[in-house]
């Protein structure tokens, strides 16, 4: 008798579920691992997290703030995903969206009207979408690999807001450092409730449902779903897979570009050298572990957003905010080891002589 | 036509140019044998540190290098579990240890951000060959890593084509079920050369932060494992073409940094693009030119082996 | 005289739903060719298959030169001596002809000393007759030339036994000559062959002796010499009582597909189809007989406009649709069922509903504009669910978990649901029990009465000569005959399968 592993024939749902979760939970504990091996009290530093996040509904405010630009970037990345093309781009989209909504809000420093904050949200829409369209053209046309480009092309975004906050758009005022101005009145994203949670929820939460509705119930979201399962079949039905892969990564890119114009107009209010805390880069994993719905998308960016919050929250008790992104590595591996058990499954099996 | 400032130039080429070319070459390994390795610049960033801290406490750079290696190839495991023996997906394993490596490295490294040390790599000129014109200054006046960067090249090249050991290499990434059914050990070997592409990712690392710029800065990679990544593409999977690929980055990067230094025109921040850039655009011509020609990845690149286990 | 080489005794193997090997003895000499003949499914390459270390028995004893060996891998066969070359070559393609014989052998221990092995080589391939040269690349050979290097693999480790699985599949007349001579001059030598064929001409040439293997049997072993092919057709498919099909007269209608000397290349780049030219009638079923391999999988994938064609034409209702995209051919009416059915049958993961739509979401009232009209949606495929009695918890369960039988009745259904003028089937009841097998068939038939033209590609021949109101055999891109199923005896039909072309056609 030996233990081997065997293709599952039907998903367990109770599987699916307890590997997500499980991952999380054993993340965390080894964190506190790492936490206790560099000298300091994981206790300490838990409590400091969950406080600083959820503790407090200034807490809870401050996550739903993070986890605005982190539901938008994952939508967009999920999205991708369900095509099996790699969005790893999210973060250079995010930029050159923030960016051109920067653009847009410096060129009228005095606007009032309502059409502003539209012009803003549509500029920002459209330098994510044309950004995330080169890695798009590239793969559609060439085969070249979209995860290479569009990570290549997030160090070149980054340095692009660069030249322009270090460069012609930096405030006079500013002692030299690298911001911009900040934007007029006009251009700020209203918020709720005296906290800092903006609009980029709305758009957040507009955008699932649009999302969601497009998959389920539209021509293109059948295409997207066939040409992602199983692209023989695609092909069989006559389907434009070029048309499909542009326009992935034009909506991809798009949302990412919202993002960061919710970011500059919702939070920051101001162009600046760095904008984003690698939300494109975390909003992959939570891509990944939403298992691409839109709606899971939503909560788990909160919890994201939480652990965001809580890492910044421990430099006050001295350990580094790249804790976060230590356990988010880890729950991705975690992810990926126990996705074997949701493709296979252990059993035991006769040996014959 | 003033020659120092070329050479100069030159010699900041291989400076630059080394980093890439050892992380590359720990690539093409583990990519020959099928591995994609997505995570090089998380385990750059480890190694870098790793090497920092190691030199800091014992001052002695060779050991801190020893142990980037050994950190890298830890990291590396991880990548190698996952992928060979739990099959998870190539590209979401590489991303994830990406994201682990540059996180670790940042949490661990805030105690010695900007700390200096005192015993790092210097250039040491090799008696007779530096002093061959023109070629002396630039090749053999350089820190040891980049003379060991040399042999690697040619005794990564010599083992891949000309042992058995290599032969097996290159037969696991292009069929491992034709070597696994004569006797090879394909799980065996993914793991090796995965784990050595790590140590390799680790000492390239390591070179940033004991001979290039001795200090540790968070990020300090700033995206060099992308480029080698893109370069292994480049260089079909071939050492030497590995070899000028990297100095040929080595090149761009010296002389935008010249270009800055004398106060060209252009704003630093595009010069600082044209790495990225110029990646991208080799990247589009060697995609289109391994589809054309035979020479292409080895074929079995990114695909976990299974065994057909049909009894 | 017992020198038994390869002695396999009582040899069972079972897979899902089928019982592939029943109890098969077999045995090889010392310095012999022989033969193992059967349809496709006859047990041939599992068989030889677990005397090659790929699959173990769940019974039986296998001995070689006398004494009982356990064969648990191919390295465990090849160290007893028994190497198989089989259909797919397992050669890396961009290393060269040494590189690929010399994988995995222990010697030389480090540095490849090429010279030396190239030299090994030549001596070996020069004994046999084997011509290659050492540092070409695989890729740049010939499938003949690429055949020759997989046997010096085996010769090159010291097999005595080889094992050859359909050889022939792949060669041109002249390389089927070469290899011949090679297989004697190894015979000769004192090794023994086993050649896995089920092409009649070869094996009464070629062999020794045969052994016939019938749906997992051994039915029975003949010396060449004593026996002819019309005999060795009748052991092949057997002397059943033909399964009788309520079937009216064909209402033969006007000419829906003609196949006019279509030619058309196989994935590896061989001639899959070589001038074929039938044409099918509104009304009737046409069926194509044939072993798996010859040609049938590109015809169906020309005339549905997933392969291209490289010569010839194909009309369809009139119109010429050759190499016409798969679209177009939808457009005409036309229903494929394929082979495959997860792969370009279904999509696994998306549920029934989604899959009845492949061909027709396009379509109002399928949708409105760019939204998707899930109430009528639903209720069309509520009413084919039911219609053809697809076996299901929900509309919104995944294709992949229904089974062979259901999952095929769903791509029925799809696909008839389009009122067909021309439905082509390619295997449609392979795998399925017999209820599944029933429903297929019946409605098949039910097409037939409606009036539209259906071109049936089967392996069984129960089936073929059921259904079919005209029968074609296609052997090696060519029709061997088109035949009336009830002018001919099941004999004259494997003939033609096995490459002996019929006279007259119907």
């Amino acid at each position: 008798m030996s233990l081997i592993l065997e293709r599952r024939e039907s998903p367990s749902t109770l599987v699916n579920f307890l590997v997500p979760v499980l991952s999380i939970l054993l993340a965390l504990l080894l964190g506190a691992l790492i936490i206790k091996l560099s000298g300091f009290n994981p206790e300490v530093a838990y409590r400091e997290m969950l406080s600083g996040a959820f503790g407090s509904w200034y807490a809870i405010s401050e996550t739903m703030v993070k986890a605005i630009p982190l539901m938008l970037c994952a939508l967009g990345v999920g999205f991708a995903f369900r095509t099996v093309l790699w969005n790893i781009g999210a973060e250079g989209q995010l930029y050159m969206g923030a960016w051109a909504a920067g653009w847009v809000a410096l060129s009228f420093p005095h606007g009032q009207s309502w059409w502003l904050i539209p012009l803003m949200m549509l500029a920002g829409f459209l330098a994510g979408a044309l950004w995330g369209l080169i890695p798009g053209i590239l793969k559609a046309s060439l085969n070249v690999s979209e995860i290479i480009t569009s990570l290549l092309l997030n160090y070149v975004a980054i340095l692009w807001v660069d030249y322009f906050v270090y460069g012609p758009w930096k405030d006079p005022k500013g002692y030299g450092f690298p911001f911009t101005p900040f934007f007029g009145e006009g251009a700020w994203l209203p918020t709720f409730f005296g906290t800092r949670v903006h609009l980029g929820i709305i758009f957040a939460l507009v955008a699932a449902v649009i999302i969601y509705f497009l998959l389920k119930s539209t021509r293109l979201g059948y295409e997207i779903r066939v040409i992602g399962e199983n692209p023989q079949a695609a092909r069989y039905a006559g389907m434009n897979i070029f048309r499909t892969i542009i326009v992935v990564f034009l909506v991809s890119g798009g949302l990412a570009g919202l993002a960061g114009m919710a970011e500059v107009s919702g939070v920051i209010h101001r162009l600046q050298h760095a904008i984003s805390p690698g939300y494109g880069y975390t909003a992959i994993i939570i891509a990944w572990l939403s298992r691409l719905n839109p709606l899971v998308t939503l909560l788990v960016s909160i919890l994201f957003g939480g652990l965001l919050v809580g890492g910044f929250s421990v430099r006050s008790i001295g350990l580094s905010e790249s804790l976060v992104y230590v356990i988010q590595g880890i729950i991705l591996f975690l992810l990926l080891a126990g996705d074997l058990l949701t493709r296979y499954r252990f059993s035991w099996r006769k040996n014959a002589g | 036509m003033n020659w120092d400032i070329v050479i100069a130039t030159l010699s900041a080429t291989i400076k630059a140019g080394t980093p890439l070319l050892l992380a590359t070459l720990g690539e093409i390994l583990a990519e020959r044998a099928g591995i994609l390795n997505l995570g090089l610049e998380g385990m750059m960033l480890v190694g870098a540190l790793s090497g920092f801290i190691i030199c800091f406490l014992t001052s002695n750079p060779w050991i801190g290098l020893l142990v980037a290696s050994i950190s890298g190839a830890i990291i590396a495991l991880i990548h190698a579990v996952l992928t060979i023996t739990l099959r998870a997906n190539q590209v979401v394993s590489g991303l994830a240890v990406t994201l682990f490596g540059t996180g670790l490295s940042g949490f661990l490294g805030k105690m010695v951000i900007g700390v200096p040390i005192a015993h790092y790599f210097t250039p040491i000129g090799i008696p007779g060959l530096e002093r061959i014109p023109f070629l002396g200054p630039i090749f053999f006046n350089q820190d040891p890593l980049v003379y060991l960067s040399y042999l690697l090249v040619f005794f990564i090249a010599f083992w891949i084509y000309q042992t058995r050991p290599g032969l097996h290499l290159r037969a696991v990434g292009e069929n491992p079920a034709a070597a696994d059914t004569l006797g090879v050990n394909v799980y065996g070997i993914r793991y090796l050369y995965t784990l050595i592409g790590g140590a390799l990712a680790g000492m390239a690392g390591s070179y940033l932060s004991l001979a290039y710029t001795p200090v540790w800065i968070e990020n300090m990679t700033a995206g060099r494992g992308w480029i080698a990544i893109a370069l292994v593409i480049f260089a079909t999977w071939d050492p030497f073409k590995a070899l000028l690929g990297s100095y040929l980055f080595g090149l761009v990067d010296a002389v935008q940094f010249r270009l800055q230094a004398v106060g060209v025109a252009v704003p630093s921040f595009f010069l600082n693009m044209t790495p990225y850039l110029a990646t991208i655009i080799v990247l589009i011509f060697a995609t289109t030119e391994t589809a054309r020609r035979r020479i292409g990845a080895p074929a079995a690149l990114g695909s976990p082996y299974e065994r057909e286990e049909k009894s | 005289m017992e020198n038994n080489i390869v002695k396999m005794e009582g040899i069972v193997k079972r897979f899902p739903g089928v019982l592939a090997n029943d109890h098969v003895d077999f045995e090889v000499k010392e310095g012999e060719i022989h033969a193992l003949l059967g349809e496709n499914g006859a047990g041939k390459t599992t068989l030889m298959s677990i005397l090659a270390g790929i699959y173990r028995p769940d019974a039986g004893i296998i001995f070689i030169n006398g004494h009982p060996v356990h064969i648990k891998s191919p390295r465990d066969a090849i160290k007893e001596g028994v190497g198989m070359i089989h259909q797919n070559f397992l050669l890396v393609a961009s290393h060269s002809v040494t590189e690929n014989i010399t994988l995995g052998f222990d010697r030389p221990r480090f540095i490849l000393k090429r010279r030396k092995l190239e030299k090994e080589i030549q001596r070996i391939g020069d004994q046999f007759g084997l011509k290659v040269d050492p540092q070409a690349k695989i890729w740049q050979l010939s499938v003949g030339e690429q055949q020759r290097v997989e046997i010096l693999k085996m010769l090159y480790r010291g097999a005595k036994i080889l094992i050859l699985d359909e050889p022939t599949a792949v060669l041109t007349p002249q390389e089927v000559q070469e290899l011949f001579s090679t297989l004697r001059r190894m015979a000769q030598a004192g090794h023994a062959v086993v050649f896995i064929s089920h092409k009649l001409d070869e094996v009464m040439k070629i062999s020794d002796r045969i052994t016939v293997l019938r749906k997992g049997k051994r039915v029975a072993t003949l010396l060449t010499s004593s026996t002819n092919p019309r005999e060795l057709a009748r052991l092949m498919v057997g002397k059943e009582i033909l399964f009788e099909v309520r079937k009216t007269p064909p209402k033969e209608g006007e000419e829906v597909l003609i196949i006019h000397d279509l030619s058309a290349f196989s994935d590896k780049g061989l001639p899959a189809l070589k001038k074929v030219s039938f044409s099918v009638h509104s009304g009737e079923i046409f069926g194509i007989a044939g072993v798996a391999g010859n040609g049938q999988k590109e015809l169906a994938e020309v005339i549905s406009g997933l392969r291209p064609a490289h010569g010839g034409s194909i009309r369809i209702c009139g119109k010429d649709l050759t190499s016409v995209p798969p679209r177009r051919v939808i457009e005409e009416k036309v229903a494929y069922i394929p082979e495959d059915r997860k792969g370009v049958g279904t999509v696994g993961n998306l549920s029934i509903s989604d899959n009845l739509i492949l061909k027709t979401y396009r379509n109002p009232p399928f949708c409105s504009g760019t939204f998707l009209n899930h109430r009528f949606i639903h209720d069309y495929a509520k009413s084919l669910v039911e219609k053809f009695q697809v076996i299901t918890p929900s509309l919104e369960t995944p294709a992949k978990l229904l089974s062979g039988g259901n999952l095929q009745r769903l791509i029925l259904a799809r696909e008839i649901s389009c009122s067909p003028r021309l439905m082509i089937a390619v295997h449609p009841t392979r795998g399925l029990d017999v209820s599944a097998t029933e429903s297929v068939h019946r409605m098949l038939l039910e097409e037939r009465e409606k009036g539209a033209a259906v071109l049936l590609i089967s392996e069984d021949l129960e089936e073929l000569t059921a259904l079919s109101d005209r029968l074609a055999v296609i052997y090696e891109g060519e029709i061997m005959g088109i035949v009336d199923p009830k002018d001919v005896t099941l004999e004259d039909i494997g003939l033609m399968m096995a490459g002996k072309r019929r006279e007259k056609t119907a």
